[in-house]
């Protein structure tokens, strides 16, 4: 039903990460976008700031709800989408391709899910 | 274990997101809470309001019955008129707020909210007056909601010009649309002009198609709750629960246009009269930072607490935060600058003037 990427990586709180050369991409998925709705707010840390795995980074508000986000690992913000601060509907139009923060030196991560572990937590929550 | 409306299966087909809502599975969304609610404010959407209560109050004893259970006048209310009341328990809180529709002397027809149709029913019964008879008829009835600026427009095209009730509040009875028996009103919950039809549950899923093909080129969508709670948000109209509720009077909410302290009598009136002047009221608030407002959120000025937030959301027509609170009247002023505790961060919102939206402005 969700076409989650099979290079990716999932956690059970909806967010997607992605390792290339020791630096962490992370997104929402599509089922998160999806059940959330419009989204209008995303607030994202700063860069330097430290996350942990499993703890909230951030949070993203639609105009039905809020919902915090999650970090999968544990490391030092090294970068945060800008874009969408402005253009937060990026993230429902293409969760894949958009991305909420960039992590380094990272210490620790989450329990991550390939992308077919990932789909039947969405099933057994749907 | 959730009830289904006449319209569920239709809801399915048409790809909404159900929920639970209200005891009933509703869509909260079609294509997108923004796009639903812009439809509605530019040209037309469609609502599923099945699950509203209806309840019939007949013979002589009915207009005294009314004025004894509800806090608006109908003395001298005329045929075809609708009217917004509260109903409110021995406390001067609110049971319910809900609309009484006259069809003859001793014919009235009430909607409520599906959350207090049981609620409501018991208490009305428990309190009629002699020769009056109640019904509870919401089963058998399928209520759709077509608001927004073409809402006429598409109308015209499924009914005779001269049975759409033309001005605000009115309604008419025995009304053919696409040879369906109908009551069509000049109301709803949105803001913006539009048309309430109750029909016979049968009749429900041929009515929505009517409108949604009929609707198509004036820009008609379906829409869920999601868009309902913006939209009458915006337009500043209490929800039960939220601005209202067993403990809060709607003197303290702002809902006095309704209430007759002047009527002789009505339950919750000595009440009303024992509370004295409200301290508190009903507000609108307008973001500053950075954030969404939601309901139950503290509401500060410097370190005292005033009041909380009854409902919040992001507006999708005035592109910032809006919410609904009650606060001490002290500092109701507009243009005050207040904060609200939104999940542990003191967020700065003024008050502002209500409706956030008028249609006539």
């Amino acid at each position: 039903m969700f076409k989650n990427p099979e290079e990716l990586q999932y956690t059970k709180t909806h967010e997607w990460v992605k390792e290339e050369d020791g630096i962490y991409t992370v997104g929402l998925t599509d089922y998160a976008q999806d059940s959330l709705g419009d989204i209008v707010f995303v607030n994202l840390p700063q860069v330097g700031d430290t996350v942990a795995a499993g703890e909230s980074f951030g949070d993203v508000e639609s105009v039905k709800a809020v919902s915090d986000v999650f970090s999968p690992v544990s490391g030092v913000v090294a970068e945060i989408n800008e874009e969408i601060l402005d253009n937060p509907a990026l993230v429902n139009e293409d969760c894949y391709g958009t991305w909420l923060i960039k992590v380094n030196e990272v210490t620790g991560t989450e329990e991550l899910l390939d992308a077919k572990a990932y789909e039947e937590v969405c099933a057994n929550e749907a | 274990m959730e009830l289904k409306t006449p319209l569920y299966d239709v809801h399915v087909r048409e790809k909404g997101k159900i929920v639970p809502f209200a005891g009933y599975l509703l869509p909260v969304q079609y294509e997108g809470v923004i796009a639903e609610h812009l439809a509605v404010r530019k040209q037309a959407g469609l609502f599923d309001v099945s699950h509203m209560g209806e309840i019939t109050l007949k013979g002589p004893g009915a207009l005294a019955t009314l004025n004894h259970l509800l806090t608006n006048d109908f003395t001298k209310m005329p045929l075809g008129k609708v009217r917004y009341s509260v109903m409110c328990n021995d406390n001067g809180g609110c049971v319910d707020d809900l609309l009484v529709y006259k069809f003859g002397e001793e014919d009235f027809f009430i909607v409520v909210n599906a959350s207090n149709r049981h609620k409501d029913f018991e208490h009305m019964r428990n309190n009629i007056l002699p020769d009056t008879q109640i019904e509870d008829i919401s089963d058998s009835i399928a209520q759709v909601a077509l608001q927004g600026p073409n809402s006429r427009e598409i109308m015209k095209k499924v009914m005779k010009e001269e049975d759409i009730p033309e001005k605000y509040y009115t309604a008419k009875r025995n009304v053919d649309i696409g040879g369906m028996d109908c009551i069509i009103s000049y109301t709803g919950y949105t803001g913006e002009m539009g048309y309430e039809i109750y029909t016979a549950k049968e009749n429900a899923e041929k009515m929505w198609d009517l409108l949604r093909e009929n609707g198509k080129e004036f820009g008609l969508i379906p829409c869920g709750l999601g868009a309902r709670d913006t939209l009458r948000l915006e337009a500043s109209m209490p929800l039960y629960g939220h601005e209202m509720d067993e403990e809060i009077s709607p003197l303290e909410t702002g809902l006095d246009f309704g209430v007759k302290m002047d009527k002789e009598e009505f339950i919750g009136k000595e009440a009303l009269i024992r509370r004295g002047e409200p301290q508190i009221c009903r507000v609108g608030l307008s973001i500053i930072d950075r954030g969404v407002l939601r309901e139950h959120q503290d509401v500060y000025l410097g370190e005292e607490k005033i009041g909380h937030t009854t409902s919040g959301t992001f507006s999708p027509l005035l592109k910032t935060s809006i919410a609904m609170a009650l606060i001490d009247k002290r500092y109701a002023t507009p243009n005050t600058v207040l904060e609200v505790d939104v999940r542990g961060r003191k967020l700065k919102a003024k008050v502002v003037e209500m409706p956030f939206y008028n249609r006539n402005r």
